[in-house]
């Protein structure tokens, strides 16, 4: 079966998002006061709801545009570096899936992919820095050739999340601790796997008719 | 361009407003209180720690006479926030540009150098030059 992935279903994603993040607000921040400035609950959580009050003021015609102005918005309200690099995924996939009504998931993927690589380029940073890499790359990898194992894509990015506990932190400033950094999961990998569990449920949502 | 164009600007991107707002005093003031457009963009737009995309786009948009403008961050989300500005055609003035610099010593070089009328380029190679010079 294939789940018709139009602009109500990125808003809807967008929103799940931002209802995850806001339950995971302190845990967040918990994870980020042992190796980070203690801010990434707060900041994501401020940010995901401009991003969702944005959505709802008008609902973008095409999924590129909801992302576009989710990354947007994201980029705007943050004020920590998850802002510019959560901004910079969403606006580059939304930039590729360009302005047709509805994508398939295959192309939900690439676009995904492109947005990937470009947090990558961003942070100047690769998988294994104990960053948000180390869930996306997984998690985008399991979406698998067809796109849609959106549950594989959630299970690959919460353990992504878990193999940076033993990592030693080589971006942000998480970097500085060196060997303290150690031990602690990665904050900005705990958020991306929640987008992908909020993507995840969205989708098995959308395939069910139930309402969330 | 005919005629005298303007002097480069230059924006001052701090987490702290109180840092940004201080180097650009200090930077003035070491170039003997020349006349170049100097704006701080520091902390959040609420003053906490922190980086604004608005702030950076006012205070580029206040120094911009023309002749580029000289963009200098300190860390982590200054940096990458500027980075993704510019990668966005309509944020930032045209001539923007992220100066890979010490941010002190690079925020008195570029303005130093602004003042002699110089251009983006050599204002940016002057603040990039603060890298260089060893300390100990």
């Amino acid at each position: 079966m294939t789940v018709a992935l139009d602009a109500d279903f990125f808003r809807r994603w967008m929103s799940a998002v931002s209802a995850a993040v806001d339950r995971e607000a302190d845990r967040l921040t918990e994870l980020d006061s042992a190796i980070g400035d203690a801010d990434h609950g707060a900041n994501m959580r401020r940010g995901l709801t401009a991003a969702v009050a944005a959505l709802e003021e008008g609902v973008p015609s095409s999924p590129g545009a909801v992302l576009a102005l989710a990354g947007r918005r994201l980029i705007s309200t943050v004020g920590g570096a998850s802002g510019p690099l959560y901004g910079t995924l969403l606006r580059r996939a939304g930039k590729v899936l360009g302005d047709q009504e509805s994508v398939e998931p295959q192309r939900l993927r690439e676009a995904l992919h492109s947005g990937v690589e470009a947090v990558a380029q961003l942070g100047s940073a690769a998988r294994g820095d104990k960053t948000m890499l180390d869930a996306l790359y997984p998690a985008v990898e399991a979406l698998g050739d067809s796109g849609d194992d959106f549950e594989a894509a959630r299970r690959a990015a919460e353990e992504g999340a878990e193999t940076t506990v033993p990592m030693r932190a080589r971006r942000g400033r998480a970097s500085y601790l060196g060997e303290r950094s150690v031990g602690h999961q990665d904050p900005g990998a705990t958020s991306s796997a929640l987008f992908f569990a909020a993507l995840a449920d969205t989708a098995g949502t959308a395939a069910t008719g139930e309402p969330a | 361009m005919s005629a005298v164009s303007g002097r480069v600007g230059v924006v001052l991107v701090s987490h702290s407003r109180q840092v940004a707002e201080s180097v650009a005093h200090m930077a003035l003031g070491l170039a003997g209180g020349a006349d170049v457009p100097v704006a701080p963009a520091g902390g959040t737009g609420d003053g906490g720690l922190g980086t604004s995309s608005e702030l950076i786009t006012e205070a580029a948009r206040r120094v911009d006479r023309g002749a580029g403008v000289a963009v200098l961050v300190d860390l982590g989300s200054a940096v990458l926030t500027v980075r993704t500005l510019l990668a966005e055609e309509d944020e930032l003035p045209p001539g923007a540009r992220l100066v890979d610099a010490p941010f002190v010593e690079g925020a008195v070089a570029a303005v130093v150098t602004a003042s002699t009328g110089a251009d983006l380029d050599a204002v940016a190679a002057a603040a990039a030059e603060a890298y260089g010079y060893r300390k100990a």
